[in-house]
C-alpha cells in the first residue's frame, strides 16, 4: 500500500515528457523524481543553480550536530570530491547535499530566475497550503502564525506555463484544500493548471475544478465531501496510479 | 595600483559600522561567507540592515550562519525571501520584534542586479496579485499586468567564493554562486571570502566567474566554521 506521498508523486511523473526542463518543489514534489522512467531524459532545476539536479545524498546523520556537518564538510570540499560523490559547495533547493547527472550545469541566481521568470521551464510541481478554482495558490503564509517566506516560487509561478500542485486533499485539520477561492495570502493568481492528490487528478478548466483521473475505489461522492469547491467530472475520468 | 587585496579578518569586519546596509551571499549555509559573518558576531557593531537570501538556518543542529547575528540583536532589518529553517526569526517577525520584508527569491535577484549595474527599476509578473504587489506602481505591458521593482544597494557586501587572486578574481563550485557574484556589484565595499588565495595569474582569466574588479578585499579562510 502507498503512502498518500508516493501515490501524489506516481501520478504526476508521466505528466513529464521526455527532454523536459523541470522545476520540482520541496516535500512531495521532490519525490516525483523517483517515478521518472530511467529511459526518460529529464532535467531537473535546481532554484540555487542547478540544471540536472540526479537526487539528493543519503546523509541524514550529517546534520544531528555542528561538528559531524563540519567533518562532513572538510571530507567533501575543494578538489577531493565532485558532482558524483557529493560535495559541500552543491546542493538542492531545500539545501540538501546533492548529486548531478552527467551533461549538469551550474550558475548564479540571477541566471537561475532568467530560466524561471523567462519562460524556459516546461513544467514545475509545487506543494500548497490551499488552491483553488480560479488557479490561485496560497502556499507562503498564515497570517499570525506562521511564515515562512515565499523563496522562488512565486518567480517560478510566474515564468512557467505549466503549473502542477501536488497536496493532501484536505490540511491535517481535516479541512479542504481545494476551495472556491484561497483565504490565505496569494502565492499566485490564475497560474495553477493541474492539481494532484491521493484521491483525484483535476485540471484547472475555465475557473472549475474537472476531475479527469481518480484513484481506484474512491467515489465522486466521497471526492465532493473531501473538496471545498465543487468538482465538475470530465466526460471520460481516468484511473490514478496505485 | 593594488595587486594584492588580502588583508586580516579582523581588519575586514572593523569596517562595518552600526546602521550599516549589508549584503551576505549565500544560499543558507551555501556559499555563505561564514568566517565573516562569525568574526562579525564577535564585534558590537549593531543596526545593521541585512539583504540575504535567508537569516540562517536553526534547525540542523547548527546555529551559527546569520542566525548569530540575529540572536546577538545585532539586526535592525532584512529583506530576504525565505524563513523556513529558521522558524526563531519567523517568530520575530510574526511578534513584530523584527522589521521584515519579502521579497521573491528572483525579484531580489534581479534588484541586485539592478542596484549593481545602473538600471533604476524593472517591470515584473512575478508577485501580481499578492502581497508583493502592494503599494508598487503598475503597467500593462503586451496585455499582461507587471509591477515596478526598484534597484537594491547596500554600503557593504560579504561575499564568498571558492578560490580567488590576489586580486580577487574569483571561482565557485557547483552551487555555492548563488547571489555572490552579483552582491559583488551593488554594494560600496566589498569583501571577499575565499577558502584558497592564489598568486595573480594563477587563475585562467576565461575561468573566472567574479571578476576582481568588483573586490575591494579578499580574506583566507581555510577551515569553515558553523
Amino acid at each position: 500500500m502507498s503512502s498518500y506521498r508516493e501515490i501524489i508523486a506516481k501520478n504526476v511523473a508521466p505528466m513529464i515528457h521526455d527532454g523536459d526542463f523541470v522545476n520540482l518543489g520541496v516535500g512531495i514534489p521532490s519525490l516525483v523524481s523517483n517515478y521518472i522512467p530511467k529511459e526518460k531524459v529529464v532535467i531537473l532545476h535546481g532554484e540555487n543553480g542547478s540544471a540536472g539536479l540526479a537526487g539528493r545524498l543519503p546523509l541524514e546523520g550529517i546534520f544531528d550536530d555542528a561538528d559531524t556537518f563540519l567533518r562532513w564538510e572538510r571530507e567533501h570540499s575543494g578538489e577531493q570530491s565532485d558532482y558524483r560523490t557529493g560535495h559541500k559547495d552543491l546542493t538542492d533547493a531545500g539545501s540538501d547535499p546533492a548529486i548531478l547527472m552527467p551533461g549538469a550545469c551550474n550558475f548564479d541566481i540571477c541566471m537561475s530566475f532568467t530560466m524561471s521568470r523567462g519562460g524556459h521551464l516546461n513544467m514545475t510541481v509545487l506543494g500548497a497550503m490551499q488552491v483553488d478554482q480560479e488557479g490561485n495558490l496560497a502556499n507562503w503564509m498564515i497570517p499570525g502564525s506562521l511564515v515562512t517566506g515565499m523563496g522562488g516560487a512565486m518567480d517560478i509561478i510566474s515564468g512557467t506555463k505549466k503549473v502542477v500542485v501536488a497536496t493532501k486533499m484536505q490540511a491535517k485539520d481535516g479541512s479542504p484544500k481545494l476551495l472556491t477561492r484561497c483565504t490565505l495570502p496569494f502565492t499566485a493568481l490564475g497560474r495553477v493548471t493541474t492539481v494532484v492528490t491521493e484521491k483525484c487528478i483535476t485540471e484547472i478548466k475555465d475557473g472549475r475544478f474537472v476531475v479527469i483521473s481518480m484513484y481506484p475505489g474512491v467515489t465522486r461522492e466521497e471526492l465532493q465531501r473531501c473538496s471545498g469547491a465543487e468538482l465538475l467530472f470530465a466526460d471520460s475520468v481516468d484511473t490514478m496510479l496505485p | 595600483m593594488c595587486m594584492n587585496k588580502v588583508i586580516d579578518i579582523q581588519k575586514a569586519v572593523a569596517m562595518v559600522h552600526d546602521g550599516d546596509s549589508i549584503m551576505f551571499g549565500g544560499f543558507e549555509h551555501i556559499g555563505s561567507p561564514r568566517n565573516l559573518i562569525h568574526a562579525l558576531s564577535k564585534t558590537g557593531v549593531k543596526d545593521l540592515h541585512v539583504i540575504a537570501d535567508d537569516i540562517g538556518c536553526v534547525m540542523r543542529g547548527f546555529s551559527q550562519t546569520l542566525d548569530s547575528l540575529l540572536k546577538n540583536g545585532q539586526i535592525a532589518s532584512a529583506k530576504c525571501c525565505f524563513l523556513g529553517m529558521n522558524p526563531d526569526a519567523s517568530r520575530l517577525y510574526l511578534d513584530g520584534k523584527l522589521d521584515v520584508e519579502f521579497i521573491p527569491m528572483g525579484t531580489l535577484a534581479e534588484r541586485i542586479r539592478a542596484g549593481g549595474c545602473g538600471i533604476g527599476g524593472f517591470y515584473t509578473k512575478t508577485g501580481i496579485g499578492t502581497l508583493v504587489e502592494e503599494g508598487k506602481e503598475t503597467k500593462i505591458i503586451n496585455g499582461e499586468k507587471y509591477m515596478l521593482e526598484l534597484p537594491i544597494h547596500a554600503e557593504v557586501a560579504f561575499v564568498k567564493a571558492y578560490r580567488a587572486d590576489k586580486m580577487g578574481n574569483a571561482i565557485f563550485k557547483y552551487t555555492a554562486n548563488n547571489l555572490n557574484t552579483v552582491m559583488a556589484t551593488a554594494a560600496d565595499l566589498v569583501i571577499l571570502e575565499v577558502e584558497e588565495v592564489v598568486e595573480v595569474g594563477e587563475i585562467e582569466p576565461d575561468r573566472v566567474q567574479l571578476p576582481g574588479v568588483f573586490i575591494d578585499y579578499v580574506v583566507e579562510a581555510k577551515e569553515a566554521v558553523l
